[in-house]
């Protein structure tokens, strides 16, 4: 329908028109666009104009200090929280905030991993991977087991499926968050602080878990991380954010020899 | 400049005195605080209630997870109910038979267990008793699961929160209330005329008899049906205070204390404002 209305258009306007149309169509169609986001509570201005674009089978790392946003940025973009002012636009479609039957099916499409991975303490870890496949896909007990133990299987958690959440180790528990997220093969993946608290070796796994999910499934991704390292071993391009804004964006190189004083200041510590 | 940035003897420093104003102002506020604090609880408890209701047009109906919070609200507050009702109606027998020896009317003793058991001490503390322990494990469960946030991880992936953990509580605590105030009833009645016969000994069938004589099936019903009401009471604050807490243990806490006071309260002004109703209804 979109189309067919860009290709009328194209008809009777002149040739820099028709450019916007397609430009603004080939947007519309990305996994992700973020426009103007402004999310503030009480006289504190969290997010002030942020503007995200992700393509499909892309990660963008978003960076930045503690407290300016990055984690509410994921909850916006899946429904959690509302915008004041902006545009959130998921495969070309604004999101239906205010409807929550229409944001759910929205929220079908995408995977979240939370910063301690929010498994539901009172089910186990099969239990938990299996709860979005029983709640959104016909299927029987034994196709849900199969999936069920395939998405452990990727996540190296096979072999503690009757472990309750409180018996695992944090890495563990991110694995599993991750397998539930994966569970109904979401075209968007949000990651938030996916290595946080986790020794090297664990995080190392983590970030080869995500390139692995990524060389196999096309997904769009947006990683919140505090991790230098790992924003430049997962992520195709970077995000800085400072006091609610975009400071800069682009690959880790591009950032690592930035003049920007912040950037330098938040770099030079890992480097 | 303040005082704080400048060295100056004690004795240039004139002491501020309270302004009239200010202090009307501030016992004003003092006055006020508690009242908005309130007025926007029950708002806020207002909205929750409209998203639950509004969370059930569409099917799935949680049938499953309902059928579990029936087992865990009901069948798990069986136990302390009945021995409640059981501790009731022992007191209600004694202390009754006291006071009716006394002035001369012990023939009247049975009525006067069943008819106090039924009416008021089987609803009322079968409310207590649930609002306490199932008011304080709603509110920990849900306070705990927000601030782990497996609710926000429940919405994430796309289902209804209100619906899957609040709705199925609610309707539990209304359906089982009635049932469990029934369990009470019984347990009074029968530990009521344990402690009777004891001293006075009587058969169970002319207990019953003697006491449930004149009683019709409303003296009955309205009682245990208002049951249903101190569920829905204890259902909507506890998942309330579970769901809106924050603040890590401490929230949990809060949330798990609150629930209970908040519901024992509340159940406390129902009882009395439909005891009037069940009057005015059923004479």
């Amino acid at each position: 329908m979109l189309g067919e209305q860009v290709v009328a258009r194209s008809t009777t306007s002149d040739g820099d028109e028709l450019e916007a149309e397609t430009a603004e169509q080939r947007t519309g169609a990305l996994p992700i666009v973020l426009k103007g986001l402004h999310k503030s509570y009480g006289a504190q201005h969290v997010l002030d104009g942020v503007d995200l674009t992700v393509g499909g089978g892309q990660t963008v790392a978003v960076l930045g200090r503690s407290g300016t946003g990055k984690s509410v940025l994921l909850k916006l973009i899946v429904g959690l929280q509302k915008p004041d002012a902006g545009s959130i636009r998921i495969h070309g479609e604004e999101i239906p905030v205010s409807n929550l039957e229409a944001m759910n099916e929205i929220r079908k499409s995408m995977g979240f991993l939370f910063q301690h991975a929010a498994l539901y303490d009172s089910l186990t870890v099969a239990e938990n991977v299996a709860f979005p496949l029983r709640r959104h896909r016909k299927m029987t007990a034994s196709e849900r087991g199969h999936r069920v133990r395939q998405l452990l299987s990727s996540v190296g958690m096979e072999k503690d499926l009757e472990k309750m959440p409180s018996n695992i180790s944090g890495g563990m528990q991110k694995r599993v968050g991750l397998a539930r997220a994966l569970a109904l093969d979401p075209g968007i993946l949000l990651l938030d602080e996916p290595t946080a608290g986790l020794d090297p070796i664990t995080s190392r796994e983590i970030d080869e878990l995500i390139l692995k999910l990524q060389e196999e499934r096309e997904v769009a991704s947006i990683v919140v991380t505090h991790d230098l390292h790992s924003a430049k071993l997962i992520a195709d391009r970077i995000v800085l954010l400072h006091q609610g804004r975009v400071v800069i964006e682009g690959t880790f190189e591009e950032l690592d020899s930035s003049n920007d004083p912040f950037v330098i200041e938040f770099f030079k510590r890992d480097s | 400049m303040s005082h704080d940035d400048v060295r100056v003897p004690s004795r240039w420093i004139i002491e501020e005195t309270p302004q009239p104003v200010s202090f009307v102002q501030s016992v004003l506020a003092a006055i006020w605080s508690p009242i908005n604090g309130f007025l926007e609880w029950f708002g806020e408890l207002g909205i929750f209630t409209w998203r639950v209701m509004r969370s059930v047009e569409n099917p799935p109906f949680e049938g499953r997870e309902l059928l579990r919070q029936l087992d865990e609200i009901g069948s798990k507050s069986f136990p302390l109910v009945a021995l409640a009702g059981a501790a009731v109606g022992a007191v209600l027998a004694l202390e009754s038979r006291y006071s009716l020896v006394r002035f001369g009317a012990k023939s009247m003793l049975p009525a006067a267990v069943i008819f106090s058991i039924i009416h008021e001490m089987g609803p009322i503390v079968t409310g207590l008793v649930v609002s306490g322990r199932v008011g304080a494990g709603i509110g920990a469960e849900l306070g705990s699961m927000q601030v782990t946030e497996q609710i926000d991880a429940i919405e994430a992936s796309g289902v209804n929160p209100y619906k899957l953990l609040a709705f199925t509580r609610i309707l539990a605590c209304v359906l089982m209330l009635p049932l469990l105030t029934l369990a009470a009833d019984f347990c009074g009645v029968a530990v009521g005329w344990i402690a009777d016969t004891l001293v006075d000994p009587i058969s169970f069938r002319r207990f019953l008899n003697s006491g449930l004589h004149g009683t019709t099936f409303a003296d009955f019903l309205a009682p245990t049906l208002r049951t249903a009401v101190f569920g829905l009471i204890i259902g909507i604050i506890a998942c309330f205070q579970g769901m809106s807490s924050s603040g890590g243990t401490e929230g949990v806490g809060r949330a798990a204390t609150s629930s209970v006071v908040l519901s024992s309260l509340f159940v406390i002004l129902a009882d009395v404002i439909l005891v009037k109703l069940i009057l005015v209804f059923f004479p």
